[in-house]
């Protein structure tokens, strides 16, 4: 993108009009480095041409050359997109896979009122239907199909982008293991469950029991500084839902929310999908450490107003997905002061809460809220146990706010997503055991400390730095260093090496609308200590190549 | 600074979207009063004998005692005992939305054993959602935008209106059906619906029936399932089979699943197809929030499929029932129990209710008997029905649902559910049905005496009130303070 606009700034001061259409056209669609060298030639031979006086050979010279060199570029392009189906050859299956979203499938699928006769989805099925074009997606896809394993499939591809904790399931198996009577469903004399209590119809936004020991499991999370009030919980089968509904909650078709950015890939499905609501992302900059600036929320906020488009709320994670930072009580101070300002909600996304493995002590936006004077309605809260507990297949998020009406619907709303009842219970008594979960918290912890210290070292021997972060399943790498155009194009041919060549998944920054190009969410919590040389030694076989 | 000034002119301002301020969510229907009527008093046969007792939900638990016998001699199914827990890191970190793939089998596998082996299901079309109400919801985000209307046979099951049309913006139109012919579906009442809706220049994306029906308890015929097939294929659009309680069909004639039709006929476009499924009725497990999309559409698959992700069932509970309903013996048992179970309890409240002159619509399937109690109403409007449905809930202490909460057309019809109490709640339900009929007839003889002795005001009062008295001859109202719209009503 950004070299684009030197070349815009040179054709305006060249007359030779024929060719510049040509070239803006061409020359910016094969990107990276073309466009400028081919002017870097031209103007000055065009200079030598015209100095020795020949006016017609001065134009028709540079002409003749610059389509030539058009060709050469055409013919060279190692990732043109052809009109034959994606080639067989791994480097570029993705980056074909990028650029071809089937537009001829979409507009079939939207085709205007009753004209051929074709039945047709929704606009916004049909939208939801189309093939993946994130990175994000289609990385995840190709770990699936050929995961890594140390014997059985040492070339599968190294899941590095999805944030899925594996460091701690044994604690949770060990639970199980010898508190079975307790959670066993079916059984009422070995005092388990009875079968009438967990079949049968239950309150769609959460059994009261669950809801007391998960306000409780919170308040452990945050080692005691907050207590959670049970009656202001929603509990969702997952965090997706539960972000879903509130945004449902809060925000009509066409309404915006401000959200910094780099920012959580899944939130363009889970809140744009079918809510209608509109994500502006807010750029954070790595000259800040990726921190969020009240002046840029400003600025995103008046320009939103000038478009017409209503925002209704900030949206923000604390602790930051992708970065790992941790948000310092001034800035949660910012955000409280914005919100109140633009009468706004502000949604705080703490699902890491609880997975720190840094110095920096996480805080709540309850805890501020606690100590200030603040206008508690509008601020939200969306949790899960898929991080902190690392249960995603249990499907269970929270909804904590302060607003009754919130609370209101999103209870009737959960309806559309409440969770099985035999996984409520048997939550119920593991979370209960607060000897257990604080146990499993510390040691959770300590692991979690121990793989990013490996790991973020392992990166730093062969030259890549990480943002220092305190939380999260993954750091925050820079590797603009390694990129050949310092774009979203030339971040996305590096990040198509690392899972074809180097077979490892990561996310990209532009996958997380970063604004600077180079930088890449590392996962290491699916990963094993045996691992992280071999990740490191594969990624070493990209930047040493550079 | 404006907008500071904006916060405090509108200090209580709840700044929520028009979704949450709304009432899309359908809860203030005679339908909820019910429950909430019941839930504020709830029948205890020892703790609470004069509470009301809920005939308004359609649960199935007359079967839960054989699947907690399986799951007390299947402990490895379970992730959360000895044998079983070894599974426990696979299934803990499971969040794939396409769902266990042994999940999927053992439900394919359980779809066609339900629709009498008659029909295959492949394991790749079987979409997860949050219940049954998730997967109507799902589809109807596929396959119609905010205005576009889906088209659906009265009376049917009151939280359409919010599954349906709450989040997705989408419309129900009605397709009037009648008492006159048992309230079967007919394509000219199909056809007027569907004119309607083109007159009032609103697409109609799809036609979606409950087979069974809730709250009718009728299953659709072949040729009623044809039709409908041949009418939206030949418009070009979607029929959404909601076969739910297709395990409860109790006795015959045999349930015929749209599944059958789309496999008998090769000029069906099967992509129109779609069915809704769950096991929240034929199973009894509404706990376990287990809802199917299974769609003939493979745009429609993965698009369903993408949705899943925000209702998707807890891996434990997949991994569950994957072993439960892959055990061929236990299912093929269990289902024939649910039929028994069901026919019997069926027999004996349709025969009671029988003794004392309540006629049920003929069925033979569901967890419900839709009752008659026109022969009951004052008066032969919705009022009429609401105010002999207030004497129920109040006075009878029994949560029906009346007719116009599912918009049926005509009054007078309730839904009633038989099968979530046990035999002695059952007992005590039917003898104040019984003893309300009695005294209501009493009350209805008493009246009529009466009428016969005031000959002059019976002239002076308005035409409406002597079609209605002819019309339900037996009867005048049954006295109670709690019905205190006796007779403005009739002045109106």
């Amino acid at each position: 993108m950004t070299r684009a606009l030197p070349l815009d700034s040179d054709d305006a001061d060249d007359h030779s009009a024929p060719p510049r259409s040509h070239a803006g056209g061409s020359v910016a669609g094969a990107g990276s480095g073309g466009g400028g060298t081919a002017m870097r030639i031209i103007v000055p031979l065009q200079g030598v041409v015209q100095g020795r006086g020949g006016l017609v050979l001065g134009s028709l010279i540079p002409c003749a050359l610059f389509y030539f060199l058009q060709l050469y570029l055409k013919r060279n392009r190692p990732s043109s997109p052809s009109p034959s189906p994606p080639s067989p050859s791994p480097s570029s299956s993705n980056l074909s896979e990028l650029s071809a979203i089937p537009r001829s499938l979409s507009r079939g699928l939207i085709s205007p009122r009753g004209s051929s006769g074709r039945a047709s989805l929704s606009s916004r099925g049909a939208a939801i239907a189309r093939p993946d074009d994130c990175p994000y997606y289609i990385g995840f896809k190709r770990c699936v199909d050929d995961p890594y394993h140390p014997s059985s499939n040492p070339d599968g591809i190294m899941q590095l982008g999805l944030a899925e904790n594996q460091l701690s399931l044994d604690l949770v198996r060990d639970w199980l293991e010898s508190n079975l009577k307790e959670s066993f469903p079916g059984d009422k004399e070995t005092g388990g469950l009875s079968i009438r209590g967990l079949a049968t119809y239950q309150p769609y936004d959460g059994l009261m029991d669950l809801k007391m020991a998960m306000a409780g499991f919170m308040g452990q999370v945050l080692q005691g500084s907050v207590s959670f009030n049970p009656s202001q919980i929603i509990l969702t089968a997952g965090a997706t839902p539960a972000i879903e509904t509130l945004s449902f909650c809060l925000a009509d078709p066409g309404n915006a929310f401000l959200v910094p950015s780099p920012y959580y890939p899944g939130w363009n499905r889970d809140i744009k999908w079918r809510t209608g609501v509109e994500l502006i992302p807010v750029p954070c900059r790595s000259t800040d450490n990726f921190n969020i600036s009240i002046a840029a929320l400003d600025r995103a906020y008046n320009q939103a107003k000038k478009r017409g488009v209503k925002v209704r709320a900030v949206l923000v994670s604390n602790p930051t997905n992708p970065v790992g930072n941790i948000l310092s009580q001034e800035t949660m101070y910012g955000l409280l002061d914005f919100a109140t300002e633009k009468n706004i909600h502000l949604i705080s996304d703490e699902i890491f809460a609880g997975s720190t493995h840094g110095s920096n002590k996480f805080v709540s936006i309850a805890e501020v809220l606690d100590a200030e004077g603040f206008d508690r309605s509008r601020v939200h809260i969306i949790y899960g146990l898929s991080k902190d507990l690392s249960l995603p297949g249990f499907r269970v998020g929270v909804i904590y706010s302060y607003n009754e009406h919130v609370l209101a619907a999103a209870a009737k709303l959960a309806r559309f997503s409440s969770i099985s009842a035999t996984t409520q219970w048997l939550l119920v008594s593991m979370l209960s055991d607060t000897k257990f979960i604080s146990e499993y918290l510390e040691i959770n912890r300590e692991r979690l400390r121990k793989m990013y210290a490996l790991f973020v070292g392992g990166l730093k021997r062969i030259g890549i730095e990480c943002t220092s972060s305190s939380a999260g399943f993954y750091c925050w790498a820079d590797m603009s260093k390694f990129i050949r155009s310092y774009s979203e194009k030339g971040e996305l041919k590096l990040w198509d090496k690392l899972l074809n060549v180097a077979r490892i998944n990561v996310t990209p920054g532009s996958a997380c609308h970063c604004i600077e190009p180079g930088w890449f969410r590392c996962c290491f919590t699916t990963l094993t200590e045996k691992d992280i040389p071999v990740v490191v030694e594969r990624i070493s076989r990209i930047t040493e190549s550079h | 600074m404006e907008l500071a000034v904006e916060l405090r002119r509108e200090p209580n301002s709840p700044l929520l979207s028009k979704m949450a301020t709304s009432d899309g969510h359908g809860e203030n229907s005679s339908y909820f009063d019910g429950w909430k009527a019941y839930d504020c008093d709830p029948f205890h046969p020892t703790s609470n004998p004069e509470g009301v007792i809920q005939l308004g939900l359609a649960e199935n638990q007359l079967c839960l005692d054989p699947i907690q016998e399986w799951i007390k001699n299947n402990p490895k199914a379970s992730i959360c005992t000895e044998v079983g827990v070894s599974e426990f890191k696979n299934i803990a970190n499971f969040q794939d939305y396409h769902g266990l793939r042994v999940f999927r089998e053992a439900v394919a596998k359980f779809m066609r054993k339900v629709r009498g082996g008659r029909s295959d299901f492949h394991p790749d079309r079987i979409v997860m959602s949050g219940g049954a109400t998730g997967a109507a919801e799902v589809i109807a985000f596929c396959l119609a935008d905010p205005g576009e209307a889906f088209l659906v046979p009265t009376p049917y099951y009151p939280a359409f209106d919010r599954d349906l049309r709450w989040r997705t913006g989408i419309q129900v139109l009605p397709i009037q059906c009648k008492s006159s012919n048992h309230f079967k579906i007919t394509r000219t009442a199909l056809e007027s619906a569907y004119e309607k809706a083109q007159k009032a220049n609103v697409r109609v994306k799809a036609v979606m029936v409950a087979n069974p029906s809730n709250p009718l308890g009728t299953i659709l015929d072949r040729e009623t399932l044809r039709m409908l097939v041949n009418f939206t294929n030949g418009k070009r659009i979607h029929l959404i089979c909601d076969e739910i309680f297709a395990g409860t069909v109790f006795k015959d004639p045999q349930f015929v699943s749209v599944s059958e039709i789309v496999d008998e006929d090769p000029n069906c476009d099967r992509s129109l197809i779609h069915i809704t499924y769950s096991l929240s009725k034929d199973l009894g497990l509404p706990g376990f929030r287990v809802g199917v999309v299974y769609s003939y559409n493979d745009t429609v698959v993965r698009c369903a499929r993408r949705m899943s992700s925000f209702g998707l069932v807890s891996s434990q509970t997949q991994y569950l029932l994957a072993s439960m309903l892959s055990d061929d013996e236990f299912t093929t048992k269990l289902i024939e129990e649910v039929r028994r179970r069901l026919s019997k309890r069926h027999e004996l409240f349709t025969s009671r209710l029988a003794k004392v002159g309540i006629q049920c619509l003929e069925s033979n399937a569901g967890l419900f008997c839709w009752m008659d109690l026109r022969r009951l109403l004052k008066e032969f409007t919705v009022e009429g029905e609401l105010e002999l449905w207030r004497v129920i809930i109040n006075d009878v202490k029994l949560n029906v649902s009346p007719g116009s909460s599912f918009h049926c057309h005509e009054p007078g019809w309730f839904r009633v559910c038989f099968a979530n109490m046990d035999d002695e709640t059952m007992d005590v339900a039917l003898g104040r049905i019984e003893s309300f009929v009695l005294r209501t007839k009493e009350a209805a003889v008493q009246a009529k005496k009466k009428k016969w002795k005031q000959d002059g005001l019976r002239l002076s009062l308005p035409r409406r009130f002597e079609d209605m008295a002819t019309m339900t001859s037996s009867l005048m109202s049954p006295h109670s303070p709690l019905v205190p719209a006796t007779t403005s009503a009739l002045v109106v």
